[in-house]
């Protein structure tokens, strides 16, 4: 019988960022406080 | 019981007006592989795809509490959008600074080689010309005269022939002879004169 070649594709790996990174954007965004005055936008960042 | 999947546009909506966190988290969760997949495909390193998914989201929340952001339902695209211009500044700054990595078929010390000589080298080098000085002093005065004009003063044989008030064919003679002693000298006294 003949040897049948067939390429076996990989399903392709789903690469996500780490969870440290996604972490750090929400702690972020729940730190982040802006304010307009005027023209001025002034970013506080809360620790 | 149904659940309410929440369009882009009701998250973001919900998350500058109400600065309903949980919005962002589930913006985040939903597009994260496909954002994250295309700063990989540009620049092919997990820890710098991390450091410009950061900062791409850094922007994204920035100006979405600046309230700076038009809705218009085209929240991936415009996010792909600074992750692709973060991408293209990276390159940038890289180009300016390229790094190159060394790996076993590539040396940048295959390109980049000291060609300045090695101590013993130099030692060696200093060693040999001061025992030539001396060998020269072995010679008699007129084919030492030449040699030194020619060899250390870098003289043509008619300015050597001007100089010392003799015909070239006579400098040249002169030159010969000093060579031919030379070698004798060296062969006799079994000196090395190599680097």
């Amino acid at each position: 019988m003949a040897k049948f070649y067939s390429k076996k594709k990989l399903a392709p790996q789903m690469i996500l960022p780490k969870k440290e990174t996604i972490s750090f954007l929400l702690n972020y965004s729940k730190a982040l406080s802006t304010y307009k005055i005027g023209n001025i936008s002034i970013e506080i960042i809360a620790n | 019981m149904a659940n309410l999947v929440l369009s882009d546009a009701v998250l973001v909506k919900n998350y500058i007006s109400r600065d309903d966190e949980s919005a962002l988290a589930s913006l985040i969760e939903r597009h994260q592989s496909k954002i994250y997949g295309f700063i990989y495909s540009k620049v092919n390193d997990r820890n710098l795809s991390d450091d410009i998914f950061q900062d791409t989201f850094m922007k994204v929340i920035k100006t979405l509490k600046t309230k700076s952001y038009n809705e218009e339902g085209k929240f991936l695209p415009w996010v792909i959008r600074i992750a692709h211009n973060l991408v293209v500044d990276h390159f940038r700054k890289s180009k300016k600074m390229p790094f190159q990595r060394e790996t076993e078929e590539y040396s940048i010390f295959n390109y980049m080689a000291d060609n300045s000589q090695t101590i013993e080298c130099q030692i060696i080098k200093n060693q040999v010309e001061i025992d030539l000085a001396r060998l020269l002093d072995e010679l008699p005065d007129d084919q030492k005269e030449v040699l030194i004009m020619r060899m250390y003063q870098d003289l043509s044989f008619k300015e050597i022939a001007e100089t010392t008030g003799v015909s070239i064919n006579t400098a040249l003679g002169r030159m010969r002879y000093a060579l031919l002693n030379l070698r004798k000298v060296i062969e006799k006294n079994q000196i090395i004169l190599t680097n």
